[in-house]
């Protein structure tokens, strides 16, 4: 057997359509080390977000299937914290109690109330959102929601970090923070993370190894590009290096020349 | 409406920002108070019209029970109304002293007298017909929300449930209580029989029959409401793997509280609609009653008695909505819905 950390073998799926089964995903196969950070990339509807969603037991692969650390992933559980591209914050409760709420479920028989409200601020303080603990989601900017939403997922201490596009609804100068943020996170807490994204440039510059994915139906992994950047890394310093332009170029060949989107 | 939401807007704004309304009130000191001073006068203004119509239309009205009253003879007789009230109030005090001291004199004789204790049976006052048929409402709604609530919920959260009681909702919702009645009527005779009574049978065939007519829109609303919830908010649920209570207690309830408080008032506004309805068919205590005694009575106040009736029933039907509207605002999370 694998030892693998994380391991997607033979996934396929259908989805049931009036003309019978839909073929989203055929054949994907992935091995995700420990502390590795993988981003998922390809023109949309080529169902980046299903395989997100089947490693977080979402849904269920009609055939194949997903291991971590060897155990068969079939329902979603904190293990797999979820990243939402809309943040999903409760928008009754504050931040804290955002957070307060995933640090109860996921702790409440081993922490005292103390040790909860200390991890609470611990992991709010990762985002930088203890200034804004008791404000609700309307009142804080999109680029803040999205800071107390990987809080919130951090707060779970997930075997895996899935986020599905985190910042894609965000303008570009937030994205660019919260980028540094999640970069600077990894560098700490070394999480394995599988990132969903469109941006090429957040692609390369936070992933360990980009997986490209063809055209659906039936999409499958089409190429695995390793980005072998030292870390840390900065953002400036990256923008006029050769390798960082090649592995740039060489995603968006793929995207735009080999996976051309027909009328798109 | 525009109006409306004008004056609790710049209410809210005095309410929570007052720095601010104060710069403004110094800013635009003539724009600021001329805004206050229309919002007071406009429908001070419309009432005034509103009594010279009625009064004018009123004096132009010949009916069996002589002239149609106007403001003044409906205002005669709501002071006429209480001083009734306080009249028997104090009946009530004087009748219970005399018994009292009865009933001390003889056991002075007699210790070992039987002393004969009896309640006071003189006529219920205008206002205590007014506390009966609000404590009625208050039973018979509050009973229909602790069934319509957990119901709505269930069938919002299954669609098997929803098909299999939105048939009966929507056959049930449009019978008028008139109809109710009689079936309440006769159950409840048969049912309720005790010796000791805790509460009369009137009481429960007017509060039943509320509940019976009140229950739909908060039963629809809810099942709407928790229908509705963002998928996202429930995969969240999944994801924390909450259990089936902590997911109804911390994300389905609140996400749709503003739909259950919705409901919650289109739900007392018929409920005190159909009491009166109740009331006056069924004999039942309260202010239906007294408008049908009224009505039977026929002397020449009893049109300006009805009249006072009417508006009585209407404020109060006011209130409850804005009881219920601030209880909204309490526990709504969404502070910048527009509720009125």
């Amino acid at each position: 057997m694998s030892n693998s950390f994380l391991q997607l073998s033979q996934v396929c799926i259908d989805f049931p359509t009036d003309n019978g089964p839909f073929r989203a995903l055929d054949n994907v196969n992935l091995d995700i080390e420990e502390k590795e950070f993988i981003s998922l990339i390809g023109h949309s509807g080529c169902g980046k977000s299903t395989v997100l969603n089947i490693v977080a037991g979402m849904y269920q692969a009609t055939t194949g299937g997903v291991l971590l650390e060897n155990r068969e992933v079939d329902e979603p559980g904190p293990d797999r914290a979820v990243v939402f591209q809309n943040h999903s914050l409760l928008p009754w409760l504050t931040a804290y109690q955002n957070v307060e709420l995933a640090v109860q479920q996921v702790f409440k028989k081993t922490m005292s109330k103390v040790e909860m409200s200390d991890w609470i601020m611990h992991n709010l303080e990762l985002v930088h959102m203890t200034h804004a603990k008791d404000k609700l989601p309307s009142e804080i900017s999109g680029g803040m929601k999205q800071r107390v939403g990987i809080a919130r997922a951090l707060s779970m201490q997930p075997k895996v970090l899935l986020m599905d596009e985190p910042f894609g609804a965000l303008d570009a100068l937030t994205r660019a923070h919260l980028q540094d943020s999640l970069m600077e996170i990894h560098t700490n807490l070394g999480n394995t993370v599988i990132m969903i994204t469109h941006d090429v440039d957040e692609a390369v510059l936070l992933s360990d190894r980009i997986v490209m994915m063809t055209n659906g139906p039936s999409a499958t992994v089409g190429e695995v590009l390793d980005i072998e950047l030292e870390r840390p890394r900065n953002r400036l310093e990256l923008a006029d290096d050769e390798r960082f332009t090649h592995y740039r170029a060489e995603v968006l060949r793929f995207l735009y020349e080999r996976q051309k989107k027909q009328a798109a | 409406m525009l109006f409306k939401s004008f004056i609790r807007n710049s209410f809210l704004k005095t309410q929570r920002v007052t720095p601010m309304a104060l710069e403004l009130a110094v800013k635009f000191p003539k724009n600021f108070a001329g805004k206050y001073f229309t919002a007071m006068l406009v429908p001070v203004v419309a009432l005034v019209i509103f009594m010279g119509i009625w009064s004018s239309v009123a004096s132009q009205i010949e009916t069996s029970l002589g002239q149609l009253p106007g403001p003044v003879k409906v205002w005669e007789q709501t002071i006429s109304l209480y001083s009734d009230h306080v009249a028997e109030r104090e009946k009530e005090i004087k009748f219970y002293e005399r018994q009292e001291t009865r009933n001390a004199l003889k056991l002075e004789k007699n210790p070992d007298a039987k002393v004969k204790i009896r309640s006071y049976t003189g006529k219920e006052t205008f206002i205590d017909q007014m506390f009966t048929s609000l404590y009625t409402v208050i039973s018979g709604f509050l009973v229909a929300s602790l069934i319509a609530i957990p119901v709505g919920i269930v069938s919002g959260l299954s669609t098997t449930v929803h098909r299999a009681l939105n048939p009966l909702i929507q056959i049930f919702k449009p019978v008028s209580p008139l109809a109710w009645l009689p079936i309440v009527t006769i159950i409840v005779s048969a049912m309720y029989v005790s010796a000791d009574p805790m509460f009369s049978k009137s009481f429960l065939v007017s509060a039943i029959t509320v509940t019976l007519c009140c229950m739909w829109p908060t039963i629809i609303n809810t099942s709407i409401g928790v229908s509705s919830i963002d998928e996202d908010l429930l995969n969240v649920s999944r994801v924390l793997r909450l259990g089936w209570f902590t997911k109804i207690y911390k994300i389905v309830l609140p996400s749709s509280i503003p739909m259950i408080f919705a409901g919650l008032r289109l739900s007392l506004g018929i409920g005190w609609m159909v009491l009166i309805a109740a009331e006056m068919l069924a004999q039942n205590p309260g202010l239906g009653k007294f408008v049908w005694d009224e009505f039977q009575n026929g002397s020449s106040n009893s049109l300006a008695r009805i009249m006072v009736a009417v508006f009585v029933i209407g404020i109060i039907g006011f209130m409850l909505d804005r009881v219920m509207l601030l209880a909204q605002r309490k526990v709504s999370w969404d502070r910048n819905a527009i509720i009125r």
